[in-house]
């Protein structure tokens, strides 16, 4: 099963994986701050991952790691 | 089955490189090239002056820190000292095409058997967001609040096209990483300049158009589109210069 995992806490909120993502399953956390004081970019779905790593290819601080 | 994880040759130090910021994705995709080729041992990296020069704290590779503009000069030295040792600099364009052009364009005439890593984002980033050469005619920065005026300030300096005028490069390529396709398209070319060196090819230079959310004052999402908007029909992508090509061509 597709697996993604972010590394929260070097997150610092961008969003180029939420624009990069096509099945559009991530979002950045409304109530979570991560230890940098930003909003972390986190999954909402993950069934509907299909480990394309277009979140990954796209993260700019290298925080995502992608398993199937 | 791990389908995409950090390469070997980052280490884990968190960038310093504000939100959004495309060099992040710029040196994974060297660090990629370095593990693909399995030279990390033997690899020297020259870090410039600019938003990338604590380069340093984040491959796990031996690395310089050049004076402005100096790196290539610098990665001369280091090569022709250690011929065995694969040597890249990597440097933004306030570095490369402005204080450092003469050891840029020096370097390539030399022919030397380094791999040189453009960063173009047409602004000075560490600094402030001054003008650079290689900002877009009518662009906004500190040093052009009302926009580049090229009767007063001249044009920008297409670096690759003029590199590749030389006889000495071996390879030339601009790419962009804007879009998960054009980035795709950076890691070949990467990849490719780094092999060049490691066949004794001589040498590459990669251009990576590159975005400044923060001194452009957009979001990381609307730099990302500047750059296909912008500064992608100023400085076309593509391959200038390939001896690979022209020299099959020549045999034939």
């Amino acid at each position: 099963m597709a697996r993604v995992t972010f590394e929260k806490d070097k997150c610092k909120g961008c969003g180029l994986c939420i624009e990069a993502c096509p099945k559009k399953i991530l979002q950045l956390s409304e109530d979570e701050i991560n230890l940098r004081g930003y909003y972390p970019a986190m999954i909402i779905d993950q069934d509907k991952c299909i480990a394309c790593s277009f979140c990954a290819i796209m993260c700019p601080d290298c925080i995502i790691t992608v398993e199937k | 089955m791990v389908v995409f994880q950090k390469p070997k040759s980052l280490t884990d130090t968190v960038m310093h490189y504000c939100p959004g910021c495309t060099h992040g994705i710029v040196h994974r995709l060297v660090a990629e090239a370095i593990d693909e080729l399995g030279i990390e041992g033997r690899t020297i990296g020259i870090a410039p002056v600019g938003c990338a020069v604590m380069a340093y704290d984040y491959f796990t590779v031996d690395m310089v820190q050049a004076a402005h503009g100096r790196a290539p000069a610098v990665a001369t030295g280091v090569k022709r000292a250690n011929p065995e040792n694969i040597v890249f600099t990597y440097q933004g364009d306030g570095d490369l095409a402005a204080i450092g052009m003469a050891e840029t364009v020096h370097s390539a005439a030399r022919g030397e058997n380094i791999t040189i890593v453009f960063i173009n984002n047409a602004i000075y980033g560490m600094t402030g967001g001054q003008m650079a050469p290689t900002s877009l005619p009518g662009q906004v920065t500190q040093t052009s609040p009302y926009g580049r005026d090229i009767q007063q300030v001249g044009y920008p300096i297409r670096v690759s096209e003029m590199l590749a005028t030389l006889d000495g490069p071996q390879y030339i390529e601009r790419v962009a990483v804007n879009n998960v396709k054009n980035v795709r398209n950076a890691k070949k070319a990467i990849l490719k300049a780094f092999k060049n060196q490691v066949d004794g090819k001589g040498f590459s230079l990669v251009e990576v158009l590159s975005s400044c959310p923060t001194n452009w004052g957009k979001t990381p999402q609307q730099a990302l589109e500047l750059i296909e908007e912008n500064m992608i029909p100023y400085y076309p992508l593509g391959v200038y210069k390939d001896r690979d090509l022209t020299e099959g061509v020549a045999k034939e």
